[in-house]
């Protein structure tokens, strides 16, 4: 089944600070929605209040058109969210962290898989590291290496290039390409404009229509 | 369900042993709380059995605390915590977990070096028992009743002091049938079961509704 995501009149504030009013779009399976917006116009307000972190003053975020409130538990195991920060436990080490994260995940995977995921975000030889003596780069991979496990179809990130060098990025970039292409939907927010060439790309701007 | 309950108590267990620091510091804290009233009162006899009960409960209710406010605050601070509130599990069964988790780091060690501070208030070994065993029912519910306060008041500032505030009353039934228990058992002819049952009854309740009202509270402060 094709998932779509829908907003509708969606407005959130912060501190009695309207941040963003009837803000409507709709993001069919396929697509890549990119939050853009100047420091504190609400980019990581909104992906909040899409994951059900926060909730809005008024409006629905509907899942295949049904409201994702009512939805509970079966519109969460849709969505990965990764925020600002990297959910990650400093005393314990990758492979530890991305056992516990995915299992809170509610994904099955198995030791080889996890190795290999690490492997592949560049982090081969570091599994056994606390997450401590990472540099905030290699922090972000692990906590990136997630993406490449879940099944979850609607991936919100939340600046996901941060802290990454530009290798990382490009792998980082052609992870989300894949999983566009393959009917995921992805939103992210990024202050530097990274070039997605698959998919349909939509663009929200906020912050200008208040 | 039951795979993510586990997973959250091998996490929390693994992370304490990785920084035993903290489930020592609790612990002894309660041993130096309940070793300063002898030194402080004097050693009569009589008198250490007497204050005994309270003594030893009003220094778990303490330690218990000690370690409250990190329940959740470093979950909170490293983003893991907003990553349990969007999982698609049930959010009770993780704070059920983490909960029994806070137990086992502080209420157990307590129970078990329990018998010990009975030596030290010459305790008559009836009384120790009954102890270790009131210790055992009373625990778990000071898990339970402060998982709600440190809940509540994650993310504030002070909010250690406020924790104490909102908390300590709370934790009264426990404290009084948990040392009536003790009080009872150095008495001819008094009957303990009556406070095993109250402990009971405590611990069934916030067995039911300390994991939801401490998920409830989660979700409003994580806001």
């Amino acid at each position: 089944m094709d998932n779509t995501l829908e907003v509708r009149q969606l407005c959130c504030e912060r501190g009695d600070k309207r941040l963003f009013s009837d803000l409507n779009f709709s993001l069919p399976a396929g697509s890549l929605l990119y939050v853009e917006g100047a420091n504190g116009s609400g980019k990581t307000t909104l992906l909040r209040a899409l994951c059900g972190l926060f909730t809005p003053e008024c409006g629905q975020v509907l899942w295949n058109g049904e409201d994702s409130h009512k939805l509970g538990d079966a519109f969460r195991d849709q969505v990965i969210y990764l925020g600002h920060h990297n959910s990650l436990k400093l005393d314990l080490t990758g492979i530890e962290n991305l056992h516990f994260s995915l299992a809170v995940d509610g994904v099955k995977a198995g030791e080889e898989a996890l190795l290999e995921a690490l492997a592949s975000m560049g982090l081969a030889g570091y599994e056994d590291l606390p997450v401590r003596v990472l540099s905030q780069g290699q922090k972000r991979r692990v906590a990136l290496a997630r993406l490449l496990l879940t099944e979850s179809p609607l991936w919100i990130l939340d600046e996901p290039f941060t802290a990454l060098d530009v290798k990382a990025v490009d792998h980082l970039q052609s992870i989300i390409a894949s999983h566009v292409n393959q009917g995921g939907m992805a939103i992210l927010t990024t202050h530097q404009e990274v070039a997605l060439t698959s998919g349909q790309i939509q663009r929200i701007r906020l912050g200008e229509h208040v | 369900m039951f795979s993510v309950f586990f997973t959250i108590v091998r996490r929390d267990v693994l992370l304490a042993m990785r920084r035993r620091t903290d489930v020592l510091t609790t612990l002894f804290f309660f041993i130096i709380v309940v070793s300063l009233f002898p030194l402080g009162i004097g050693a009569e006899k009589n008198t250490l059995r007497h204050i005994a009960p309270g003594v030893v409960w009003i220094a778990a209710l303490l330690a218990s605390m000690l370690a409250l406010e990190r329940l959740f605050e470093n979950d909170y601070a490293d983003g893991t915590l907003e990553q349990m509130l969007i999982a698609p599990q049930s959010l009770s069964v993780i704070v059920a977990a983490k909960v029994l988790t806070h137990w086992l780091l502080t209420g157990l060690p307590i129970v078990l070096i329990a018998p010990l501070v009975g030596l030290q208030y010459y305790l008559p070994s009836e009384a120790v028992v009954t102890m270790t065993q009131a210790l055992m029912l009373g625990t778990p519910v000071l898990s339970l009743i402060g998982a709600i306060g440190a809940a509540l008041t994650l993310g504030l500032r002070g909010g250690g002091i406020l924790l104490s505030l909102l908390i300590l009353p709370l934790y009264i039934p426990v404290l009084v049938y948990g040392a009536g228990a003790i009080a009872a058992s150095m008495m001819a002819k008094a009957p303990v079961q009556p406070y095993f049952m109250l402990l009971g009854a405590f611990l069934i309740l916030a067995l039911i509704f300390a994991p939801w009202a401490t998920a409830a509270a989660l979700r409003i402060s994580s806001e």
